[in-house]
């Protein structure tokens, strides 16, 4: 009986959560024409959210492509094949990598940020003082942050992937002899623009949503102490991993069933 | 950190993820070539298609000179009817001959086309009346060694 009541005790939190979360996100959306009259807000976060995840997804871009290429080429080569290796790195990036590495190295050095950011000012009563002050909290703290990510992640996601085009090019050409002609043009021939590259685009704009969202959320919904906060720090990117990569394969085979 | 410095960062940031999606379109993807679609279309019909896909690429003399825009079974030829998407550069006369060719041993198949002699040329909705179906591995093989047992 006690476990029975536990599990129903489990599932009730998960809807309550499921609600919070969805209220809070109609909240956030509904502050976006508020936001509009102060873009300078916006610009700050796509700063924090932005900018400063630039380094770390130029420098994994570039590893991850250059590993592509080393390990692209040794299979390559059995088969004599190896003017393939663009395609190879060009789709792989361009479908999946991309999109998916970016948003996980987003939730883990944006998203754990910004849920500890609005964390901590929930735990030191920063949000209610705003609203004491009769200053919107979705307009000022959360809106910003949602719409910075969404707009940041597929920036990111496209510099991750030009980067890694680059470093394949750099080891597959510049030091394993891979026809440097053979790269590029075999890469355009096989990656559509369509198909591959805009189904990038409109992956990674869900995924900065969605890690987003989690982010702000598990910040503005953690238990305002410091374990909360530091909890709360934790679901939001284990969360936000799990959500983006099984996202990925939902994406992935509705995409694949509408060619 | 002042306005301004934060301001100048996201410009950069903003406009080096854009310049990224810009050299990802035109320097990873096919966008380049796909142009709009201001190509005319003829039509052709070819008793085996082989491995040819929708968007491979239509040559003649090697050059690309348009795709293939679709492919689909025609049940009144029993045939396969594959529209092909010119380039308006180029012109071809009638009597041209397409034929489904395969780039190196295992690599992706398009469509070659081998200009004729006449005046006249394709233009759109035309047929292509002279076609070449693709090669089937299989039945090469077999051909040669039904050959080989019928010489010996």
């Amino acid at each position: 009986m006690n476990a029975l009541a536990r599990l129903g005790r489990a599932v009730l939190d998960a809807l309550a959560r499921l609600g919070r979360a969805t209220r809070f996100l109609a909240d956030t959306v509904l502050a976006l024409p508020a936001l509009a009259r102060k873009p300078g807000l916006l610009v700050r976060q796509l700063y924090a959210v932005g900018v400063l995840t630039v380094l770390i997804v130029l420098i994994s871009g570039l590893f991850v492509g250059m590993v592509l290429g080393l390990q692209g080429y040794n299979i390559l080569v059995r088969f004599n094949s190896e003017s393939s290796l663009g395609v190879m790195v060009g789709l792989s990036l361009v479908r999946e990598l991309g999109p998916v590495v970016t948003a996980l190295l987003f939730a883990g050095r944006a998203g754990s940020a910004l849920t500890a950011e609005i964390g901590l000012m929930k735990a030191t009563e920063q949000l209610s003082a705003l609203e004491m002050m009769a200053v919107d909290p979705y307009r000022e703290v959360m809106t910003p942050r949602l719409l910075a990510g969404f707009l940041a992640m597929p920036l990111l996601a496209a510099l991750f992937s030009a980067v890694g085009v680059l470093g394949g090019h750099l080891v597959g050409v510049e030091l394993l002899g891979v026809d440097a002609g053979a790269y590029w043009a075999q890469m355009r021939n096989a990656v559509d623009f369509y198909d591959d590259l805009l189904s990038g685009v409109v992956k990674s704009l869900v995924f900065g949503f969605v890690a987003t969202w989690i982010a702000v959320f598990e910040g503005y919904d953690a238990v305002p102490t410091a374990e909360g906060v530091g909890r709360a720090t934790t679901r939001s990117v284990v969360n936000a991993s799990l959500a983006v990569l099984g996202l990925n394969f939902v994406l992935t085979a509705i995409m694949l069933n509408g060619e | 950190m002042s306005t301004r410095a934060v301001e100048t960062a996201v410009g950069a940031f903003v406009a080096a993820g854009l310049a990224a999606l810009f050299l990802l379109a035109l320097k990873v993807s096919n966008l380049a070539e796909i142009g709009g679609g201001d190509g005319y279309r003829v039509e052709g019909w070819f008793e085996n298609i082989g491995g040819l896909q929708v968007r491979a690429p239509v040559k003649a003399s090697g050059v690309r000179v348009g795709r293939v825009a679709a492919i689909e079974y025609d049940d009144s030829h029993y045939q396969a009817r594959v529209v092909l998407e010119i380039d308006r550069r180029y012109r071809f006369p009638v009597d041209t001959a397409a034929s489904i060719l395969t780039a190196g041993l295992l690599g992706e198949q398009y469509v070659g086309l081998e200009p004729g002699a006449e005046e006249t040329y394709l233009e759109d909705g035309d047929r292509l009346a002279i076609t070449e179906s693709a090669m089937v591995l299989e039945r090469l093989i077999s051909q040669f060694l039904y050959s080989k047992a019928a010489g010996d």
